[in-house]
């Protein structure tokens, strides 16, 4: 398995580093995620436009660019070192991903070239987000057509124009394409502990729904691709608090000395980065088990439990080692450390994730 | 070998299809093991990742790895290369002139040769530096006056990599040289030591009057310190690799025969090494066997120590992967490497008393698997102390990778006047 990334995904890497940079700078996240809406629409207009970022890892066949987990890995892992606050996450990889894994060729070909365009916002609709084998407890489908049920935590659903939702059906979970304005839907915003994250709750009331996939639908599968995709995001935001406080442990002068100077302040710094880098190496093995089915099939649930507990530490001490400053509002920290902490959760705890590997291990060995 | 094409820049399939055929035309189980060694170095297939001027084929390590796999799929047995003789061989290819070079490099890949490293003291373990083992010209030799410890396999050991002070003027990286000291003489004395886990595989190493020709000295006077670094370095990578167990299988021929009883003295002080590392391998047969999978705890610290293991795999291999490329960025692979299986070797630790319960009490004939679970949990200790401990290994990636301040320093100026132990 070659691990490494070539000088095409390097210099993609740049770019769309580059224009994060540019257009999510910590004043940007700031007066985002202050808004009801949570984006600027002229950025996500450039970043689905000009750079194509929501149909990278779509097929060109359905008006993407043929790359794949890799290179959404890129795109992800830049956004969540910039905390980029917009419908990507949402609509480009959990609502893009469940309509190429999941969707009926009809149905690709109808809903992805939107999708990949930036032109539709779609979310999709998960009535548990904690636990995939429990997905379709609540929301069922009545005579495949009708909708009824609630899913407590959505991302993004309050700009979406497109629901994709998994319901129980009697043959087994399946996708539906409902409207935000059918009759019957009711989206409240939610109080999240990540405003740079926007959440609903979405409530279906008898509501009209299309249904797009086949049954039942590999809800595994589907998981799985998010749970890496959100892997890399989480990547990035450690790697940026990894980056900046270092840059404060040289800097700030304590003792006569700058306090990076200090033993056991180093050493935790090395355990950071041996934690962060071992994360690192199975998020991206996972994206290439994803690629090329090489390497252990349960690579994604390794490499979002090992992101999980990684970015956690990384943020509990970019905290800790920043003192009292670190604890404020106005220092910019604490903005990653709540991503850090709902990313922890969502799609998964670590703890959940090590549970799915033992299972699939014992299915395997026993 | 002057008729065979360059093979650096073959593809492995070339390689591994050249390695088989040359198998083919050599490997026979009935020659005398010294025999065989020696047509192994002419062949050029001893060491492929050496050099060519010194039986080697400038292959890299991914190439060597397919040589290896051709070596064992046809059950050949390799050249000597394990433990300090391939740390010797390391920094003589290094740092050795051409006459150093012929003399020592093809006794350490025939066998004919076993080495050890003196480098640690009662006095100074982790500042190396601190060594007052002394080195003093006389004529055409250096006498050596001084102890050292810690050293594993001296007891078996026809040579010494040696670094001792010539210069008590000098600050003390300066005033350190490099020797390769013959162990078969009179002013050699080896002690065994026993281990908390049972074994004596480290000795203590008596230096009164010994002698090592000048001619013997790697490097000039002075040297020793910069020398000893690429040894140390080369000690770390070596860490993370014998994860593995390596299996002697048990096959028909003389020269297995003569094999195994090599094995059985040059590997005698490692039958623990794979316990140090934790025996990740039976972690989850043994949790299956006894039960302990369904304790949900178990099963949490289980699935932590494999993500531990892979995700070091993983991380080993893009490491290999941008040194390939050629890439000039730092990849502080070597001690995040190390302090890693340290990692990796007290969650298995952690695990197997998990899975085992009050029969971690056992040991021996009593205790769980004959006794392998009991020498695992008593050798893990040694995996972040033995090469530098975790301690020093986070003191290089702090300063050299993360760029953060040094430690403050109290040993300036001439080593004469530098405080030490207590002697
Ligand atoms: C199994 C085994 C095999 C070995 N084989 C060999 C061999 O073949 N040849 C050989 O030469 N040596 C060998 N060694 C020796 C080994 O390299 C030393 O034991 C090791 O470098 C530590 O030195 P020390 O024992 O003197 O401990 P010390 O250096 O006295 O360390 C004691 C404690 O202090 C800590 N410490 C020291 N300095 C610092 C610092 N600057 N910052 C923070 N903490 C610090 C250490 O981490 C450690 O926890 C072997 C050791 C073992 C366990």
């Amino acid at each position: 398995m070659d691990m490494g990334f070539t000088a095409d995904q390097h210099q993609f890497r740049e770019t769309v580093a580059r224009f994060l940079q540019d257009k999510s700078p910590p004043t940007t996240v700031r007066k985002l995620m202050a808004t009801e809406a949570g984006y600027d629409t002229a950025v996500w207009r450039q970043l689905t436009g000009e750079l194509g970022l929501a149909g990278t890892h779509l097929p060109e066949d359905y008006g993407g660019f043929g790359f794949g987990p890799v290179e959404l890995g890129i795109i992800c892992e830049e956004m969540g070192r910039h905390l980029y606050c917009g419908p990507h996450f949402a609509s480009a990889v959990m609502a893009g991903y469940a309509v190429l894994l999941g969707a009926t060729e009809a149905n690709r070909t109808q809903l992805l070239p939107d999708i990949a365009s930036g032109g539709t916002i779609a979310t999709l609709v998960l009535d548990n987000v904690g636990d995939a084998t429990r997905v379709g407890e609540s929301i069922t489908a009545r005579d495949d057509a009708r909708l009824t049920g609630q899913a407590r935590i959505v991302l993004d659903a309050h700009v979406a124009n497109l629901l994709i939702v998994a319901a129980a059906t009697a043959e087994g979970l399946a996708l539906f394409t409902v409207a935000p304005d059918a009759p019957g839907v009711a989206i409240t915003p939610l109080q999240g502990i990540d405003s740079t994250r926007k959440l609903n709750t979405v409530v279906f009331d008898d509501t009209p729904a299309d249904r797009i996939s086949r049954t039942p639908l590999d809800i595994a599968d589907l998981w799985d691709h998010l749970s890496v995709a959100l892997a890399h995001e989480m990547m990035g935001g450690a790697q940026r608090l990894f980056d900046t406080t270092l840059d404060y442990l040289k800097m700030r002068v304590q003792f006569g000395r700058t306090i990076g100077s200090f033993q056991a302040l180093k050493h935790r710094c090395a355990d950071l980065l041996t934690e962060l880098e071992l994360a690192k190496a199975a998020t991206y093995a996972a994206a290439r088990y994803l690629t090329t089915g090489d390497g252990e099939r349960y690579s994604p649930h390794m490499a979002k439990a090992m992101a999980g507990d990684a970015y956690m530490a990384m943020a509990r001490q970019a905290i800790q080692l920043r003192g009292g400053i670190g604890f404020t509002w106005e220092e910019d920290t604490h903005l990653w450390f709540k991503r850090a902490k709902s990313s922890e959760v969502f799609l998964g705890t670590p703890d959940w994730h090590r549970e799915r590997i033992m299972q699939q291990l014992e299915a395997t060995h026993g | 070998m002057a008729e065979e094409q360059d093979l650096s820049t073959a593809t492995d399939e070339v390689i591994h299809e050249t390695v088989l055929a040359w198998l083919k035309d050599n490997w026979r189980t009935d020659r005398p093991l010294a025999e065989w060694r020696n047509i192994l170095v002419d062949g050029g297939w001893a060491a492929p990742d050496w050099p060519t001027e010194c039986y080697g084929r400038g292959f890299s390590l991914a190439q060597a790895q397919v040589v290896q796999r051709a070596f064992r799929e046809v059950g050949a047995v390799g050249a000597a290369l394990g433990g300090p003789g391939n740390l010797a061989a390391h920094t003589i290819l290094a740092h050795g002139n051409e006459a150093q070079k012929r003399r020592y490099l093809r006794p350490i890949l025939t066998g004919e040769h076993a080495w050890c490293q003196l480098f640690s003291e009662p006095g100074s373990g982790s500042d190396l530096a601190g060594l007052t083992t002394r080195a003093k010209r006389d004529g055409d030799n250096y006498i050596i006056n001084g102890q050292k410890v810690w050293n594993t396999s001296a007891h078996h050991a026809d040579f010494g990599i040696l670094i001792a002070r010539t210069d008590w003027d000098a600050p003390k990286h300066q005033g350190i040289s490099y020797f390769l000291i013959n162990m078969r003489q009179p002013g050699v004395e080896v002690r065994p030591l026993r281990q908390m886990n049972g074994h004596a595989s480290f000795n203590e190493v008596f230096l009164t009057d010994a002698l090592v020709p000048v001619t013997d000295r790697l490097g000039n006077e002075g040297d020793g310190w910069r020398i000893a670094s690429s040894t140390l370095s080369a000690e770390r990578q070596a860490f993370s690799r014998d994860r593995g167990i390596g299996t002697l299988r048990e096959r028909e021929g003389t020269i297995y025969a003569e094999y195994a009883a090599e094995q059985a003295i040059a590997q005698e002080p490692y039958t623990w090494y794979p316990q140090r590392a934790g025996r990740v391998d039976l972690a989850l047969p043994r949790a299956m066997a006894t039960g302990a999978i369904r304790d949900p705890v178990v099963r949490q610290e289980l699935a932590r120590l494999l993500c531990l293991a892979h995700a070091a795999e993983y991380a080993a291999a893009s490491a290999a992967a941008t040194r390939r490329a050629g890439s000039n960025t730092i990849v502080p692979a070597g001690s995040i490497a190390k302090l890693t299986a340290s990692l990796i070797a007290r969650q298995a630790s952690h695990v197997h008393t998990l899975v085992s319960g009050p029969e971690a009490m056992l040991g021996g004939s009593d205790g769980p698997m004959d006794g392998v679970i009991a020498e695992i949990l008593l050798s893990v200790p040694a995996i972040s102390i033995a090469g530098g401990t975790d301690e020093i290994q986070k003191n290089i990636i702090s300063e050299r990778v993360l760029g953060l301040p040094k430690e403050p320093r109290f040993d300036t100026g001439p080593f004469r006047d530098i405080p030490r132990n207590a002697s």
